[in-house]
């Protein structure tokens, strides 16, 4: 594998997300501030839910792969839960976006690491898309926990139980579509019509409309041309 | 804010330990504070000379610090400031050729000795002179953060495995205590600097902001980690003595860098995982965040090193023993969550 294989996974899995961070967060102190506790608690969720894994399988029967499986499977579960009951803090895409940069590192950052070093990927016969699926996998989860966040703060603001029960079943959908994994196509594809939907979903509730997308992309947006001080 | 600088520390450190493999090596040499080896036979004997290690770093840090403010209340400013410039030398010049060596081997360039006295001695030179004399503030700001990388590293290579735990444990408890309680070292030393209307210590503190004196530079006394680890953790606000000064920077101590990168830093040379190591800056960035809001509450003199390092300390064992299986059985199967 190559350096070309690694920052090419990189940019692919963290880009959108980093892009979003230094155009909309990085030059106010206050917001990185909750993007980093929106991070600590998708930790905090974490630690709970592997704990609660790691007993099990300590007292379950550790030769049984299908028992270990099942065991991971509830250790999905229970995260997931897990995650959508932490307090979203204010302003909700920050705090969505902060799980989103938590959940890709965790998942991705091991995977980057060692595709820098030497070997070929799939030698033994398993998929040869491991890296690239996983990048792809990693933005498409970033994103989404940041459509979530915004979505399930809307929805808990105007007590609409319905919106917060479809995010929660959202999420699980997503993660249970990864148990097909390696057979990639089956998870990535619904997964991003989940991501579009979500997107969607969240710029309505965010107060977003086809007039001011409009607006923004002919920069006719005087109240965006203001507060950046720009000459229409 | 502050965040900017101690993540470049933590960042430094980080990507120093996962390239080049003299810091993150096993060494049988130890330095003399942490004299008892931990290679010993059976696990009772390896706790019990951890103990006593870091017993004796905590001892060695104390007798530094109480020197120290011994020094500054009988105004021996002479005998601090050469302290200073003594450790000040030794980190930028010695210890940045050591870092220099470490590279050029690593990645097998060669270079000549001339070529590399020219580089460290102009590394060197202007580091002492921002810091000890004057400088643009980014300058000083840069040098502050490499000198603490630099001192964090020597800590991650040659503290010893448990002892090095025990010693962060210990050492925030000591910050606790040295700087709140009324009799205190290091709230004796804020307390008599207030006292005095100098500029609460400069040496060994960064800050974030110039700090404007209203009378000609008096003496700013250098600015530098001392090689003795002065952990005197504390933030403290900027204090303002001229009404039309805006700027309010916040300052804190190097000690606080170096102890955040050792427990970076060892998180990230034991075992290689990098959830590890991200969640270990995770943790430490919101402990500087709530004492940063505790300082605002407060406006005092607190310290920064107890919630940053219990919190470090927390998420590094959790991780370790209970996320890593997981998250290590989830990309195996290949599961997201």
């Amino acid at each position: 594998m190559t350096a070309a294989v690694f920052f090419g996974c990189t940019f692919i899995a963290f880009g959108p997300a980093i892009a979003l961070f230094l155009f909309t967060i990085a030059r106010e102190p206050l917001r990185v501030i909750f993007l980093i506790a929106g991070a600590f608690f998708w930790l905090v969720s974490l630690l709970l839910s592997s704990l609660v894994w790691f007993i099990s399988v300590q007292i379950s029967n550790k030769d049984s792969a299908v028992q270990q499986k099942g065991l991971l499977i509830f250790g999905v579960v229970l995260s997931v839960l897990l995650q959508e009951t932490f307090p979203m803090s204010h302003p909700p895409d920050l705090s969505g976006l902060g799980f989103g940069f938590m959940s890709g590192a965790f998942s991705v950052v091991n995977i980057l690491a060692d595709s820098v070093g030497p070997g070929t990927i799939g030698i033994h016969g398993d998929s040869q898309h491991y890296f690239l699926s996983s990048a792809f996998m990693t933005m498409a989860i970033i994103l989404l926990h940041m459509f979530w966040g915004v979505v399930f703060f809307d929805a808990c603001e105007k007590q609409q139980w319905w919106a917060v029960a479809a995010v929660v079943i959202s999420h699980l959908v997503v993660s249970c579509l990864t148990f097909q994994n390696p057979e990639y196509v089956a998870s990535l594809v619904p997964t991003y019509v989940i991501l579009f939907l979500m997107g969607i979903w969240a710029f309505y509730s965010a107060g977003g409309s086809l007039r001011n997308l409009k607006l923004c992309l002919t920069c006719k947006d005087k109240d965006f041309l203001l507060a950046n001080h720009r000459p229409r | 804010m502050l965040f900017v600088p101690v993540t470049l520390c933590m960042l430094l450190v980080v990507a120093t330990i996962k390239s080049l493999h003299f810091y993150s090596d096993k060494t049988d040499q130890q330095l003399i504070y942490t004299p008892f080896t931990e290679n010993t036979s059976s696990v009772g004997r390896r706790l019990l000379n951890s103990v006593l290690n870091a017993v004796v770093m905590i001892g060695v840090i104390v007798a530094m610090t109480v020197l120290l403010v011994f020094l500054y209340k009988y105004r021996c400013y002479k005998v601090i400031h050469g302290w200073l410039i003594l450790s000040s030398l030794l980190l930028l010049f010695w210890f940045s050729f050591m870092y220099l060596s470490e590279v050029l081997k690593t990645y097998n360039v060669a270079m000549d000795y001339p070529t590399a006295g020219v580089l460290i001695w102009n590394f060197g030179a202007v580091g002492m002179a921002c810091v000890h004399w004057k400088g643009p503030l980014a300058l000083q700001q840069a040098y502050l953060i490499v000198v603490s990388a630099l001192m964090a590293l020597v800590f991650v290579k040659y503290l010893p495995e448990w002892s090095a735990w025990l010693i962060l444990a210990l050492v925030s408890v000591y910050d606790l205590v040295a700087v709140l309680s009324p009799k205190g070292p290091l709230r004796m030393l804020v307390e008599t600097a207030q006292e005095r209307n100098e500029p609460i210590f400069p040496a060994l503190i960064y800050s974030s902001a110039m700090a404007w004196t209203t009378g000609p530079a008096d003496g700013e006394p250098g600015r530098a980690s001392d090689e003795e680890a002065e952990p005197s953790g504390r933030a403290a606000a900027a204090e303002d003595d001229d009404d039309e000064q805006e700027e309010r920077g916040v300052k804190l101590g190097l000690g606080d860098f170096i102890f955040y990168s050792v427990l970076v830093g060892k998180a990230a040379a034991g075992g290689g995982d990098w959830n590890t190591t991200a969640a270990c800056f995770v943790a430490i960035l919101i402990g500087l965040c709530v004492t940063l809001l505790l300082l605002a509450i407060f406006k005092k003199a607190l310290p920064a090193l107890p919630i940053s390092i219990t919190f470090g300390l927390i998420c590094y064992f959790a991780t370790d023993s209970l996320a890593r299986p997981f998250m290590d059985d989830l990309a195996a199967h290949h599961f997201y969550i």
